[in-house]
């Protein structure tokens, strides 16, 4: 072993631990106290953190904590604290006159951005969070003016508030084109197809769309009228505007006749409560079509 | 503290070393082990929530196999904003019959664990082949493949029976009609009776409207049940959990 200079004449005011290893030994300084204190008091705080909070398990529950602190309970004073916050103009929204809301300044700013929200977090995923629809699959623009079950708030309300063909709501908007793939031969579909065709644009084969007339006299104009309109009482859109709910292209429009469609929406009353039923409605409404 | 000064004794001898290693590790094992004898306890009896019905189960295999735990999770928790977007926080009890849960910690996608009945299967459909036609800022996979593999639930028996042994309570009943409820389950047509009396509030449809049982058949029956078995019309939540 190499001998160490010694510089230092004092010796160290430590004592060391008492073990030696081939001579080499180690000092017995105490832990900095700051540290020490700073390691006692987060015992003690632990220790009553566990009394004070729901902290320790037993046979039946954890203990309870002396603060009463519940999660549920606190999500709960938030959530019913959010609603007093808006208790009034949100009683005021769901008693007003359904054609008064647009009238009324205060309720008209309040409906359309709590609509909006509303909107986002159900609507969105369908309608697209544009409210533009997706195009050719079923999924309505909400933008325009072609509605099928009526543009006006009391209309857009009422196919919120209950849907349309689901299984959950006894009040839901209700209609079924027959499946004419079973009625109707394929020539005639092809036919009608034509004519349907013609109604908004060029047809594919412009010989057909006579005899297409025929067929569709005897076997949809009892739903979407002779012309073509539609009737938004029973859902049946109309065919001679070019805007398309599942593709205005002849093999979709062959689908649509011989399969038929069947779109669903749900029911939002057991969801959401009138005054956001409202909220969105007012919010779809002043999108642009409504009427 | 004299006994402290007492450790070289402990330190010398080597059995006694392992005797009072042992005590402390019993000590500490005791502390940490014996809560889980009474988990029970931590989980609220809910009326509604029964075991998932065969063809939900396959659903959920897929569910598993595909990784859709690691965007999604299944565990709306008790704070406004996730109650205001998935509906009621969830309860212990909604998963009591999964093993493994799937209550998850990333959420790339949205919460599922209500995802039951809030959209129409079609649009399941369109979203498992290709989810940015309906949400266009999606960044989910595609998977539309599930509609094109057949499944018959050879071994959905079995797959029930190992779910009993780990504590879910099928019946023997449940076990042997296992095959019958995973079929009639996507047949309107059929005698489902005997399902929906074994599994309350399952959903009878042909999920993917296309003939024959696919894996996105079973995966969307498994979505559309996801959060609805508990009626929180009439369930008061107990404030102390």
């Amino acid at each position: 072993m190499a001998k160490q200079p010694q510089n230092h004449s004092k010796k160290p005011e430590v004592d060391t631990t008492g073990h030696s290893w081939d001579g080499i030994e180690e000092y017995n300084n105490p832990l900095p106290r700051w540290w020490l204190w700073t390691f006692y008091a987060c015992i003690v705080w632990a220790v009553l953190y566990t009394i004070a909070y729901p902290a320790w398990p037993g046979i039946k529950a954890a203990t309870p904590g002396l603060l009463g602190w519940s999660t549920r309970a606190n999500v709960q004073a938030e959530i019913d604290a959010a609603e007093a916050a808006n208790a009034t103009i949100n009683a005021k929204l769901a008693s007003a006159e359904l054609t008064a809301i647009a009238d009324d300044a205060e309720l008209r700013t309040y409906a359309t951005s709590a609509g909006a929200a509303v909107f986002r977090t159900w609507c969105a995923q369908c309608h697209g969070s544009g409210a533009a629809g997706v195009a050719a699959s079923g999924y309505p623009n909400l933008l325009d003016d072609d509605w099928l079950w009526g543009g006006d708030i009391e209309a857009i309300h009422a196919t919120i508030n209950h849907g349309i063909r689901n299984e959950e709501d006894p009040d839901a908007r209700w209609s079924q084109m027959p499946a004419f793939g079973d009625i109707l031969a394929k020539e005639e579909i092809d036919q009608v197809v034509n004519y349907v065709m013609s109604l908004s644009g060029t047809p594919q084969d412009a010989s057909m769309v006579e005899a297409g007339s025929v067929v569709y006299q005897d076997n949809c104009a009892a739903c979407h009228m002779e012309n073509g309109t539609g009737d938004r009482a029973q859902g049946a859109p109309n065919l001679t505007d070019a805007i398309w709910l599942y593709g205005g292209s002849h093999d979709t429009l062959t689908q649509s006749v011989t399969y038929s469609r069947f779109g669903v929406m749900p029911s939002w009353s057991n969801r959401l409560s009138e005054a956001e039923i409202r909220a969105v409605a007012t919010y779809v409404h002043q999108l642009g079509g409504g009427e | 503290m004299a006994i402290l000064d007492k450790h070289a004794v402990l330190e010398k001898n080597v059995t006694l070393l392992a005797i009072f290693a042992f005590l402390v590790v019993t000590v500490g094992g005791i502390v940490q082990i014996a809560p889980l004898f009474w988990l029970e306890n931590t989980i609220e009896d809910v009326e509604g929530v029964r075991p998932y019905s065969p063809l939900e189960l396959a659903g959920r295999d897929i569910y598993i196999r595909e990784g859709c735990y690691v965007c999604h999770s299944q565990m709306i928790r008790p704070m406004r904003d996730e109650v205001e977007r998935y509906g009621h926080y969830s309860l212990a009890a909604e998963s009591k019959y999964d093993h493994p849960f799937q209550w998850g910690s990333k959420r790339t996608g949205p919460d599922l664990a209500r995802v039951g009945g809030r959209y129409s299967d079609d649009w399941h459909l369109v979203h498992l082949r290709d989810p940015q036609s309906v949400v266009p800022e999606s960044v989910m996979p595609k998977y539309g493949f599930l509609e094109n593999r057949l499944i018959d639930g050879e071994y959905i028996g079995e797959l029930m029976a190992t779910h009993r042994m780990v504590g879910v309570p099928y019946t023997d009943e449940m076990i042997e009609n296992a095959r019958v409820d995973f079929a009639v389950q996507v047949d309107p047509d059929g005698d489902w009776d005997g399902l929906v009396e074994r599994y309350p509030g399952a959903q009878v449809r042909n999920f993917d409207g296309q003939p024959g049982i696919s894996e996105t058949d079973a995966l969307i029956a498994y979505l559309q049940m996801l959060g609805t078995l508990v009626d929180f019309s009439t369930f008061t939540p107990d404030a102390s959990r």
